[in-house]
């Protein structure tokens, strides 16, 4: 059954693989926030020390008569050195002229009026820097004049700070990502549980276990569960419904069939003109042809059905055996036959006892049918803790070797049965008996080769 | 002495620019070699035993020893672009000044990791010595006087007897030399003493040199009865002046400078200026120094720190004192104070 079936795809992979990915996004976007927030609150405080040290400048500046001087405070550096070992460059301009500082360090030109803060980022002297630069107008001989004072340093210990913040950052993305990837796979587990208990509880079941499904489920289960559970209401009626089938075609078959078998016995009586009797002899052959063809039909069926789903129970070869041989003793009488029973050992085993019966009652009726008038059928019942045999030996000259293999195949009949009412169905009946209760049907011939053993062999447990 | 070492250069040194003033010239080593061109502002007797140990295990190498002033050093790189590989100075700020504006490479070794965070700015700047500005007294002026202590004490004497010390107390001359400026801006910016003090030696018609080496003879030779702001290093290393010279570390503060080296970015040889500074480094750094070592002064990890030591911080707060209008504003002040007629 699972080889023929189609699997597209796994529930469990395709949700790991979808908590995975959602991790990985998730890892990724904190690793940028968090890099992206550290370098900004990094810039930020190196703008603002920035802007201080420009400041604290701008308040050394004095004009006495009239003329601009700076001192410059030792703070006013030296604060840049609490951020990083980093060069540190400044200018102080006053209009165009400057006052003092690097005079290269390019300082923007300020728009008319403008004050405030500004920073840029620009190359000196070979290196990337910071730059503050902060504005303040000063009236000189009634012309506004800028005085503007920038103060740079270079990025090379927030470069290596952010580098290592980054490194961070990244740690802190992949341990996300790893704890987010276990808790995926554990997730992706546990979501599937329910789905194999349901699997091992319907697999778990016996053959005839058609009851529905009541343990709970979650809730995305309980169409699938829904459907199952009508599913196997449904199988339960089919086959309720062919059992009922079987049981009814028996019964029609073979009832009209008796009516016709007894309507032309009584005109045999009646008619006596020697050919018609012989013609109506040959029509109830035939009937009786039929109707046994009918029932071991329907036995087949029946023992095809049954042997599906094989329902154990306890029961007694023994016993069963014996009623099966009294029930046939008149039929056997009929040809002065004589049914011998042995029994030894303990007879108590496990199984379906209408199957073992029509197994046995099918091996009995071909005994006494091929066996020649006046001679014996013994039936043997055996017992031990392997195995329960039951041997029917006759007198009717045997099986031909060449045929031997054949013969438990169905509608195969053997060339000593022409002559015989049978549908060849009998041991195909057995042997398939014998196989559905993990045992098998022996076909051999007597030792002095005058008739043949059909044995059946169940295993005890 | 300067005029000698000046035909010298001219004669030694035609192809060079050498326009700065050259105080002493020596070369070490064979003749046919790699030279390592030096540029100091030690005097070439005190590391002469390190260059002679850096030489020892290095035969194909010269070493070619330039000494100068602080300020001719600076002038000497920045403006005249003279060849060197090295710069060894003992002001802090220049060494600063040319590490920030770029005319530095930077240097890490298996060495450099000896040297503390604050002996090392950036891996261009490595400090190889500490050095105190301590003051030098005359044994003979002061017997049988307790020595002052502190800048308070030292103000008080000099008040009290004015006559005694005229014309004999000394100085450096902070618009010459640079280590002098860089004490006298150091002590400016801690304490308001200073200027009280400045005020009394220009009082006493104080004298004004361009190194503590003279200062220090001067003393010994009791040409001037007290020097102020010397090399402590300097004083103590002359031990055949100590039955005359007292080395005098005030109490209440003493400036300690770091001696430095950086390699210059255009350096010829930056393989064997690394490989000098790293023997200066383990020289200084390690424990115990070498033996080789000259600096009596030594590093700060060797001595309990005293919260009356205070180390100048290498660093950007340097700078300030070099900012042109502050220097000028400074000096002025200075001149005011010193130069009373």
């Amino acid at each position: 059954m699972s080889d023929s079936l189609r699997i597209s795809g796994s529930i469990r992979r395709r949700l790991t693989i979808q908590l995975v990915g959602s991790a990985a996004v998730l890892a990724t976007l904190l690793f940028l926030i968090v890099q992206t927030f550290t370098r900004d609150l990094a810039e930020e405080t190196h703008d603002r020390i920035l802007l201080a040290s420009a400041t604290s400048i701008m308040d050394a500046i004095s004009v006495r008569a009239g003329d601009v001087t700076v001192d410059l405070p030792y703070a006013a550096l030296s604060m840049l050195s609490n951020v990083s070992d980093d060069r540190v460059f400044y200018r102080v301009m006053l209009g165009a002229e400057t006052l003092t500082g690097y005079d290269d360090l390019p300082v923007p030109e300020p728009g008319s009026r403008e004050t405030g803060a500004r920073f840029d980022t620009l190359v000196y002297k070979g290196e990337t820097v910071r730059m503050a630069t902060t504005v303040r107008w000063l009236s000189r001989n009634g012309v506004s004049t800028p005085l503007i004072i920038s103060v740079a340093q270079t990025r090379t210990g927030q470069t290596e700070r952010l580098a290592a913040l980054t490194r961070t950052a990244l740690l802190l993305g992949a341990g996300f990502f790893a704890v987010a990837v276990l808790l995926a796979v554990w997730t992706a587990q546990s979501s599937i549980r329910p789905l194999r208990q349901l699997a091992g509880m319907v697999s778990r079941r016996g053959p005839t276990d058609l009851r529905p499904v009541t343990r709970p489920v979650p809730a995305e289960m309980a169409p699938l569960v829904r459907s199952l559970n009508s599913f196997i209401d449904r199988l339960g009626l089919s086959l309720s419904r062919s059992e009922d089938f079987i049981a009814e075609a028996a019964h029609r078959v073979r009832t009209p069939l008796a009516t016709v078998r007894t309507q032309a016995e009584n005109t045999l009586h009646r008619i006596e003109r020697p050919e018609n009797r012989t013609a109506l002899r040959e029509m109830i052959r035939a009937i009786d042809e039929s109707s046994r063809a009918a029932g071991q039909l329907l036995d087949h069926a029946m023992v095809s059905f049954r042997t599906d789903s094989l329902e154990r129970k306890p029961f007694d070869l023994a016993e069963l055996t014996a009623e099966l041989v009294n029930r046939l003793r008149p039929v056997a009488d009929l040809k002065d036959i004589d049914l011998e029973l042995e029994m030894t050992g303990a007879h108590a085993m496990a199984g379906d006892p209408i199957l073992v019966q029509n197994a046995v009652r099918n091996l009995l009726d071909n005994a006494i049918k091929y066996a020649p008038e006046e001679t014996r059928i013994t039936v043997s019942v055996r017992g031990d803790a392997a195995a329960h045999t039951l041997c029917i030996r006759d007198a009717a000259g045997g099986f031909p070797e060449d045929e031997m293999g054949s013969l438990t195949e169905r509608f195969v009949r053997g060339r000593n049965a022409e002559g015989t009412v049978g549908s060849g169905l009998g041991l195909t009946i057995a042997r398939e008996v014998a196989e559905a209760h993990g045992g098998r049907l022996e076909i051999a011939n007597t030792k002095d080769g005058t008739g043949a053993c059909v044995c059946l062999h169940f295993p005890s447990a | 002495m300067r005029l000698s070492a000046l035909s010298l250069c001219l004669t030694l040194w035609a192809a060079v620019a050498c326009a700065f003033e050259v105080e002493e010239h020596a070369r070490f080593g064979p003749a046919e070699a790699r030279v390592l061109r030096i540029l100091s502002t030690t005097d070439i007797d005190i590391l002469r035993p390190l260059i002679d140990s850096f030489l020892r295990s290095r035969p194909g190498v010269a070493v070619d020893y330039t000494a100068a002033s602080s300020a001719q050093v600076m002038q000497g790189i920045v403006t005249e672009n003279a060849r060197f590989d090295l710069v060894l100075s003992s002001a802090m700020d220049l060494q600063i000044k040319l590490a920030n504006d770029g005319f530095t490479r930077p240097h890490r070794s298996a060495w450099t990791p000896l040297v503390p965070d604050w002996g090392n700015w950036r891996d261009h700047v490595f400090a190889f010595s500490q050095e105190t500005a301590s003051v030098v007294l005359s044994r003979a002026a002061f017997a049988g006087e307790e020595p002052p202590r502190t800048r308070q004490d030292l103000i008080d004497l000099l008040r009290r007897d004015p006559e005694r010390f005229q014309g004999r107390v000394g100085t450096y001359d902070v618009t010459v030399s640079g280590l002098g400026y860089l004490f006298a801006t150091q002590d400016a910016r801690t304490a308001e003493s200073y200027w009280r003090l400045m005020e009394v030696l220009g009082g006493l018609q104080v004298r004004l040199y361009c190194c503590s080496g003279e200062m220090i003879e001067a003393v010994a030779e009791g040409r001037i009865d007290l020097a102020y702001n010397v090399l402590g290093s300097y004083a103590r290393a002359r031990t055949d002046l100590a039955e005359r010279i007292l080395v005098v570390e005030p109490e209440e503060y003493t400036n300690m400078m770091m001696r430095t080296a950086v390699i210059l970015g255009e350096a010829a040889e930056p393989d064997l200026a690394g490989a000098f500074v790293d023997h200066l480094i383990a020289a200084a750094w390690s424990d115990p120094p070498a033996p080789d070592y000259p600096f009596l002064d030594p590093p700060e990890t060797a001595r309990p720190v005293g919260a009356s030591l205070r180390p100048i911080a290498l660093g950007p707060g340097l700078l300030v004192f070099l900012d042109r209008l502050k220097r000028q504003r400074f000096l002025e002040e200075w001149r005011n104070a010193v130069q009373q007629q």
